[in-house]
């Protein structure tokens, strides 16, 4: 029991709690003071609102799956010791709160490959972005849609339709693959003091300048990178 | 399923944006003595009787609804304070107050289930609603005045309000997007008169539940 309350220990040291509403001006005190929950928050937010698949934060699942799992066994010990209820029914609202985000995390992306499928599997930047386990999802899925559209329809008709990824034999691009739409406008709020350019490379250069804490709605485009690399949330 | 909601009608379904609220913190204070919690979120507590404590909101509610604390009332929730808000929001047309972001969210579970915590809780009911009344307007009537650009700022603009109204702007600004791409050289005024012109044809969507 010593051991297993001392393991807890280390764990829920390394993540120390969140910190206030106001969060610290310092990035590494930032970085300190984010627990794991407010990591998954944030990417199941920004996952939600971006129109693509975003990187898969496989190190960031797999600690709140260990967590998670620890605070499971921890829960029954305090069942099975007849701990106060109070006490268990507010560890479990935690794990479910938790668990809420772990699963519709995964299952937001999972609809997004979904959507997207033949696109992902085509362009590397995408396929990167996806786990082990969601590559192999991606893979059967499309392979089984394929055999089904060729088996029904594709078959039937004549020679120079039958390719799921282009309308004809004639078709200089795959064009039956949808893309995710790159243009929607998205809801941001800074971390930092940024400036990012308005439009595509060599067209009149506008920029726009964002105090930390600013709400803008704004094109997606514009801002992939800097979501990327941690400069602004999605709302 | 966890949390899948249709994404043509709202990108988060309000309950996930109340979700997303409940982890700010809020001071209570406990009438129970409680060892410290090891959440996963973080650590919350030691539980001492008298001795105000800040705890997420969800723990709040949850130890408020047994009995075992009551709530301080945040800064922001008091009379004067709304009241001077609400002044300066019906003053400005286009400029929103400084409102915490999910205070929304915060003042309706406060008055759900700790409204015997909060001094003049009718005065201050009324005035939040006030509040939100005015504020929904504004966007309402700023919405008909776009641009087309690529950014739009919207400062001060709470969790709620965003959530409403942001599928009618993506909308909009996507159409004003769209449309404005070919044309990058054309006179500044005939791509001003087109815009009105999309502003109309845009079927307005009720942003208000009644």
């Amino acid at each position: 029991m010593g051991i297993f309350k001392q393991r807890e220990r280390e764990i829920f040291d390394l993540m120390a709690s969140s910190s206030e509403v106001g969060g610290s001006s310092a990035d590494y005190e930032t970085m300190m003071s984010t627990s794991d929950v407010e990591l998954l928050k944030r990417a199941w937010r920004n996952e939600k609102a971006a129109p693509e698949i975003l990187q898969y934060e496989g190190a960031l699942v797999e600690r709140a799956k260990e967590q998670i799992e620890l605070v499971e066994e921890t829960i029954e010990d305090y069942v099975e010791n007849g701990k106060d209820p109070l006490l268990v029914s507010l560890y479990q609202m935690d794990l479910d709160r938790t668990q809420f985000l772990l699963r519709s995390y995964l299952r937001v992306r999972l609809v997004k490959i979904e959507k997207f499928m033949f696109h992902n599997l085509k362009s590397e930047e995408a396929e990167r972005r996806l786990s082990e386990q969601e590559r192999v999802f991606a893979t059967k899925c499309a392979d089984d849609l394929v055999k089904h559209f060729e088996e029904t329809v594709l078959l039937k008709l004549p020679e120079n339709y039958q390719s799921v990824l282009k309308q004809s034999q004639i078709s200089e691009v795959d064009d039956m693959v949808p893309q995710p739409h790159l243009d929607t406008f998205v809801v941001c709020r800074s971390n930092n003091f940024v400036s990012l350019n308005l439009y595509e490379e060599g067209e009149s250069p506008e920029t726009v300048e964002m105090e930390r804490g600013d709400l803008y709605f704004i094109r997606y485009k514009i801002v992939k990178g800097a979501i990327e690399s941690g400069q602004i949330d999605l709302i | 399923m966890a949390g899948q909601t249709d994404p043509h009608i709202s990108l988060f379904s309000p309950q996930e944006v109340e979700f997303m609220a409940e982890d700010e913190l809020v001071e209570i204070v406990p009438n129970m003595n409680m060892e410290q919690l090891n959440f996963i979120s973080g650590d919350f507590g030691r539980f001492i009787p008298q001795i105000p404590t800040k705890v997420p909101l969800w723990l709040a509610v949850a130890l408020k609804r047994r009995g075992k604390c009551s709530f301080r009332p945040p800064g922001w929730m008091s009379v004067d304070n709304l009241t001077q808000i609400l002044e300066a929001e019906r003053e400005s047309q286009s400029t929103f107050q400084a409102l915490p972001f999910s205070y929304v969210e915060i003042a309706r579970l406060l008055f759900d289930h700790a409204h015997d915590d909060i001094p003049d809780k009718y005065m201050v009911r009324s005035l939040v609603e006030d509040i939100r009344d005015v504020r929904l307007h504004k966007l309402e009537t700023n919405l008909g005045s776009f641009q087309g650009t690529s950014a739009v700022k919207i400062s001060n603009v709470s969790a709620m309000e965003v959530n409403i109204v942001r599928p009618f702007v993506r909308r909009a600004l996507e159409a004003f997007y769209k449309h404005d791409k070919p044309e990058a050289d054309i006179d500044r005024d005939t791509r001003s008169s087109r815009q009105q012109r999309e502003a109309n044809n845009e079927p307005r969507r009720p942003l208000r539940q009644r």
